[in-house]
C-alpha cells in the first residue's frame, strides 16, 4: 500500500520542546511514510497533542528539524502548515451551525471574486471531493441537522479543501459510537487509497491495531517504540509500552486505614444529552485511607469529581459521607459536611485570581469561622488564616495581601491545599493535585496528603501521574468508558495490567 | 509598607488624569473643527461652575446619577448587564407617585411608605429578567432592554388610563401631586445652620442624606458581607463560586432584584423633593447615565460617587456655552469621550499593575506569578470590577 520510491511525507527528527518547568517533548522521532495511516499513541502528558501542535505550525520546536516529503521545513504558523498541505481536524468540532456544509468547508477561503461567491463552484468541488475520498455528506444540509459522524466528514472535507494531503485527526473516535467509527475507517482507507496520508492520535489499542499502517508510541515525551508491522504486536504490548516497563514502587509506609467508611458511592450513574457518561460506579473510601482513580482522561473522571462534588447531577445511585446520603444536598451543604475539594484547574474552579490571597482562601469556606460572623465576613480572620497556612503549607508570596495571579503555580495550589486542609475535612477530593507544579511543590502537596491521610482523612485522588497514583493509593481503581474496570493493588500492580485496563484492551474481570 | 498600595494608588489616579487630558483633547479638536475656540469655550464652563449656585445645582442633579451609578454597579460587579435600570426607575416613579398620593400618613412613614413601593417595583420588574435568564437561559442584556420598551409603554398606558390626576387640565398628564407629609424637605435650613448662605432660589434637595446611605450600605454589603463576597466571586469566576457552595442561579436572582430595588429609588429624589408627581417633566434616561457613571466610577462606591459629580459638572458647565456661541452639545463629547478613554486607561493601567503586582512578588519570592495575559476571560470588557 505504501508506496516505498517516495520519500516518507513527514519526519520528526529529535524535536525537543521545553514548557516553564515541563519538557513535553524530549527527542521525539516520527517517521510517517506517504500514503499510510500512521497512529500516534500514548498516555495523557505523553507529548502527543505537544508534537501535533509542533507539526501543525501551533508553535516551534526548541530543538531538532521537521522534514516534510524530503525536504527541510520550517513551519512558522498553521497557515505555513496548510501551505505545505498538513490539515487538522480537531476533537472538537469547530463548525458554523446554521450554514450548510459547502459553505461550512469554504468559510475563509471563498471562491469567486471579492464581490462574487462562486456558489456552483463551490458546490461542485465540496461534491467532487466528497466523491473522491468516500465521504459521503450532502453539500446542500445545514450541518445543524448533521450527526456527529457527518459533521466530522465535514471537518475532513474543510481541510482536504484547502489542499491538504497529510491529515492529522486528534482522537477522531472519542465522540463516535461504533457504527461511526467503522464508517470513519472506511473513509480513512478511502482518503490514503486517494493518496492522503493520515495521522491519527489515540489511546484505543484495538482501533489502532484495526487501521493503521504504523504505529509509534510515546512516553515521557520520548519515542519508545516505532512499530512498523501493527499485525506483530497485541494490545498488551502497546499497553505495556505506553505505560512502561516498571512502575513506580509505593514506599512502604504503616498502614493507616480504618475500617470506618468515609465516602461511599453506590450504583452512580450519571447522563450528558440523554447518554450515559458514569454507570455503576460503586467505590468506598475508608477514613485514612487514598483511593486512586487511573485512567486515560475522558473516561469518566470529571464526571465523576462533579457528581461528588455536587455541581452536576446524578442520574442514579447515591453519594454517602460518613454514612450520610448526600446526593440530594447543595454543594454548600456537602462542604458543611467535611468535603475538601482540590479541583483540576485552579484557575477555573480554584481561585479567584484577582482577589487578594486572603479573600481566596475564604473561598468554599466563607460562610464558617474563621472567615465570617453572622452575615459579615471576618477580615481579620481570613488575614490570620491565611498568614498560618502561608507559613504551615510554605506558600512563597510577601503578605496575604498579594493578588492570586501574582504568585507561580505550585503556590497558588499550596494555598488551596492549606485551604482545604485547615477547614477540616474528612472527605478529600484531590483532581490532579500536582499539576503543571514543579518538583518541590509536587514534593509539599504529597507530604500533606500523606500527613492528612494519618490523620483519618478519606481521600479520593484522580490522577494521570502514575508516580503519584501509585506512590499515594493504598488502592487504585481504573475507570474506562465511564465505569470501573478494575481494583488493584499499588505494590503489586504491573505495568500490562494497568495499561490494558486503561485502554480498554482487557476486559473487567466480573463484568 | 508594602508597594501594593502605591500601585493601587498609582491606578487610582493615573488612569483619571490620562483620560481626562485626552477627552479635552479631543472636546478641544471637536471645538477647532466647528470654528470655536477651545480656550473660549473651556473658560466659559469654568467659570460658570465657579459659584455656590452651581455647586448646589451640580450636587442636586448629581445625587440621582449616583442611585443609578450604584443600582448599574450592582449587576456588574456580577456581570450582570442591568441595562433595565432605566425602566425599573420610571415604573417604581410612577407607581410610587400614584400610591403616595393616594394615602394619607404621618411624614416619616409617609415618605418610608413611598420608598419602600419603589423599591419593591424596582425589584419586582427586575426579577422578571432574572427569572428569564435563570430558567430559560436569556440575555439579561436582551430582556432588560425589551423590558424597556415594555416599561415605557405600561407607565404611559396606566399614566393616562388609572392614574391621572382628575383635577388637573388635560394637556399635561400626571399622577396628583403628594401631600406635604409625602415630600422630602431641602436641606438649606441645615446649610445655612453651618454658616453657608446660600445665595436666593438655591435649594439643596434633601434626598442627598438617602444617596450617601446608600453608598456606603453598597459598600458594606459588596465588600463586608458573606453574600457580597460570593456575588464578588461569581462575577470574577462563574466556576470557581459554584464550586465553592453558591448556588449560581438563586444569585442571578438575589442580585438583579437588588439591583432593582436600587433602581426603584433613582426617581425618588426628584418625586419627593423636587417635582412631587410623576408627570411628563419627570426626568428620564437616568437609567442610561447610570450605566455612564457606574462604568466611570469603576463600580466602587466612592469612584461612582466622583463620576456622578463629574458627569454632572460637565452638564451644568454646558450651560455657559450657548451664550458664546457655541454649541452646548460639546458637553456631550466631552462626557463621551471621557468616558471611553477613561474605560481604555482603566483596563491599560490595570494591565501595568498586575504586571507590577507579579514582578513585585517574584522578586520577594524568587518564583514566577501566573498571571493571565489578558484580562481574566469571565470579566465583560467594559465592566471593570
Amino acid at each position: 500500500m505504501a508506496d516505498q520510491g517516495r520519500a516518507p511525507a513527514i519526519v520528526l527528527h529529535g524535536i525537543v520542546k521545553r514548557f516553564p518547568g515541563v519538557i513535553a517533548n524530549d527527542g521525539v522521532e516520527l517517521t510517517v511514510r506517504a500514503g499510510t495511516i500512521h497512529a500516534i499513541i500514548g498516555q495523557n502528558g505523553s507529548g502527543k497533542s505537544t508534537l501535533m501542535k509542533t507539526l501543525y505550525g501551533a508553535h516551534r520546536p526548541d530543538e531538532g528539524t521537521i522534514e516534510l516529503d524530503g525536504q527541510l521545513a520550517e513551519l512558522h504558523s498553521p497557515r505555513d502548515a496548510i501551505a505545505a498541505g498538513i490539515g487538522m481536524v480537531y476533537q472538537h468540532f469547530m463548525l458554523a451551525e446554521n450554514l450548510t456544509v459547502w459553505e461550512n468547508v469554504v468559510l475563509g477561503q471563498e471562491p469567486g471574486g471579492p464581490f462574487k461567491l462562486d456558489i456552483k463552484g463551490a458546490r461542485a468541488r465540496v461534491r467532487e471531493l466528497s466523491a473522491r475520498y468516500g465521504l459521503e455528506v450532502d453539500p446542500d444540509e445545514r450541518v445543524a441537522t448533521l450527526g456527529v459522524g457527518e459533521r466530522q466528514r465535514v471537518e475532513i472535507l474543510k481541510v482536504l479543501y484547502r489542499g491538504a494531503r497529510t491529515i492529522i485527526l486528534d482522537e477522531p473516535t472519542a465522540v463516535l459510537v461504533p457504527q461511526e467509527v467503522d464508517e470513519l475507517f472506511a473513509s480513512l482507507r478511502e482518503l490514503v487509497a486517494g493518496g492522503a496520508t493520515v495521522i491519527f492520535i489515540s489511546h484505543k489499542l484495538d482501533e489502532v491495531l484495526g487501521v493503521a499502517d504504523a504505529i509509534t508510541v510515546l512516553r515521557d515525551g520520548r519515542t519508545v517504540a516505532e512499530i512498523d508491522d501493527p499485525h506483530s504486536v497485541t494490545a498488551r504490548d502497546l499497553a505495556e509500552l505506553m505505560v512502561g516497563s516498571q512502575l513506580p514502587v509505593p514506599e512502604t509506609r504503616e498502614a493507616t486505614v480504618t475500617d470506618v467508611v468515609g465516602l461511599a458511592i453506590e450504583g452512580l450513574g450519571v447522563e450528558e444529552d440523554g447518554r450515559p457518561v458514569l454507570a455503576d460506579i460503586d467505590l468506598v473510601v475508608h477514613r485514612g485511607e487514598i483511593v486512586g482513580v487511573a485512567g486515560v482522561e475522558g473516561n469518566g473522571q470529571q464526571e465523576l469529581v462533579e457528581a461528588i462534588v455536587g455541581i452536576r447531577p446524578i442520574a442514579a445511585g447515591r453519594i454517602m459521607f460518613d454514612g450520610i446520603d448526600v446526593s440530594g444536598e447543595s454543594t454548600r451543604h456537602r462542604r458543611d459536611r467535611g468535603l475538601g475539594y482540590v479541583p483540576e484547574d485552579r484557575h477555573r474552579d480554584g481561585l479567584v485570581l484577582p482577589e487578594l490571597l486572603w479573600s481566596n482562601v475564604m473561598l468554599g469556606h466563607q460562610w464558617r469561622r474563621p472567615f465570617a460572623r453572622g452575615p459579615w465576613v471576618d477580615r481579620r480572620g481570613a488575614r490570620q488564616r491565611s498568614d498560618e497556612i502561608i507559613i504551615d503549607f510554605g506558600v512563597k508570596t510577601p503578605s496575604s495581601e498579594v493578588p492570586a495571579y501574582a504568585l507561580s503555580g505550585g503556590n497558588q495550589q499550596k494555598l488551596i491545599i492549606g485551604r482545604e486542609m485547615t477547614s477540616e475535612p474528612r472527605v478529600l477530593l484531590a483532581s490532579h493535585p500536582t499539576r503543571g507544579i514543579d518538583v518541590g511543590a509536587q514534593g509539599a502537596v504529597w507530604e500533606q496528603m500523606r500527613r492528612a491521610r494519618s490523620a483519618g482523612l478519606a481521600t479520593l485522588l484522580i490522577s494521570a501521574d502514575l508516580d503519584e497514583l501509585i506512590g499515594l493509593s493504598d488502592r487504585l481503581v481504573v475507570m474506562y468508558r465511564g465505569r470501573v474496570v478494575a481494583e488493584l493493588d499499588p505494590a503489586h500492580v504491573t505495568p500490562a495490567d494497568l495499561g490494558s485496563y486503561m485502554t480498554g484492551a482487557r476486559a473487567p474481570e466480573a463484568a | 509598607m508594602t508597594g501594593s498600595w502605591k500601585i493601587r494608588l498609582a491606578t487610582g489616579l493615573a488612569a483619571p488624569a490620562i483620560a481626562l487630558v485626552v477627552a479635552l483633547a479631543v472636546s478641544s479638536l471637536a471645538l477647532l473643527v466647528s470654528g470655536s475656540s477651545p480656550v473660549t469655550a473651556f473658560r466659559a464652563m469654568a467659570t460658570y461652575i465657579d459659584s455656590l449656585d452651581s455647586v448646589i445645582n451640580i450636587v442636586n442633579r448629581a445625587v440621582p446619577y449616583y442611585v443609578a451609578g450604584v443600582a448599574v454597579a450592582i449587576g456588574f460587579k456580577m456581570n450582570l448587564f442591568n441595562i433595565g435600570v432605566d425602566g425599573q426607575y420610571r415604573l417604581a416613579a410612577l407607581l410610587a407617585a400614584a400610591v403616595g398620593a393616594a394615602v394619607d400618613l404621618p411624614p416619616v412613614l409617609h415618605v418610608t411608605l413611598i420608598m419602600v413601593v419603589a423599591m419593591v417595583v424596582g425589584g419586582s420588574y427586575a426579577a422578571i429578567a432574572g427569572v428569564l435568564k435563570v430558567t430559560r437561559g436569556v440575555n439579561e442584556v436582551v430582556s432588560t432592554i425589551m423590558l424597556n420598551f415594555i416599561a415605557t409603554g405600561l407607565s404611559a398606558y396606566l399614566l393616562t388610563t388609572y392614574l391621572q390626576d382628575d383635577a388637573a387640565s388635560g394637556l399635561v398628564s400626571g399622577t396628583p401631586e403628594l401631600p406635604r407629609s409625602g415630600q422630602l424637605p431641602s436641606l438649606n435650613r441645615l446649610v445655612e445652620a453651618i454658616g453657608i448662605d446660600l445665595p436666593r432660589n438655591a435649594v439643596l434637595r434633601g434626598f442627598l442624606p438617602f444617596a450617601i446611605v446608600i453608598g456606603i450600605l453598597f459598600y458594606l454589603v459588596i465588600y463586608r458581607t458573606r453574600f457580597g463576597f460570593e456575588l464578588r466571586t461569581s462575577g470574577l469566576n462563574p466556576a470557581a463560586a459554584t464550586s465553592s457552595g453558591v448556588n449560581p442561579k438563586a444569585m442571578v436572582m438575589k442580585t438583579i432584584i437588588l439591583s432593582g430595588m436600587c433602581a426603584g429609588l433613582i426617581g425618588m429624589g426628584p418625586l419627593l423633593t423636587d417635582l412631587h408627581k410623576y408627570a411628563d417633566q419627570f426626568p428620564f434616561q437616568l437609567g442610561f447615565t447610570g450605566i455612564a457613571v457606574a462604568l466611570l466610577g469603576r463600580n466602587n462606591p466612592a469612584g461612582i460617587a466622583v463620576a456622578a459629580v463629574v458627569w454632572a459638572t460637565i452638564e451644568r458647565a454646558s450651560q455657559a456655552l450657548n451664550p458664546v456661541g457655541i454649541p452646548q452639545e460639546i458637553g456631550r463629547i466631552l462626557q463621551g469621550s471621557l468616558l471611553l478613554s477613561a474605560v481604555i486607561a482603566f483596563e491599560v493601567v490595570r494591565r501595568a499593575a498586575a504586571a507590577a503586582a507579579v514582578k513585585e512578588a517574584a522578586a520577594r519570592t524568587g518564583e514566577a506569578g501566573e498571571a493571565p495575559a489578558g484580562p481574566p476571560a469571565d470579566t465583560m470588557a467594559g465592566a471593570p470590577v
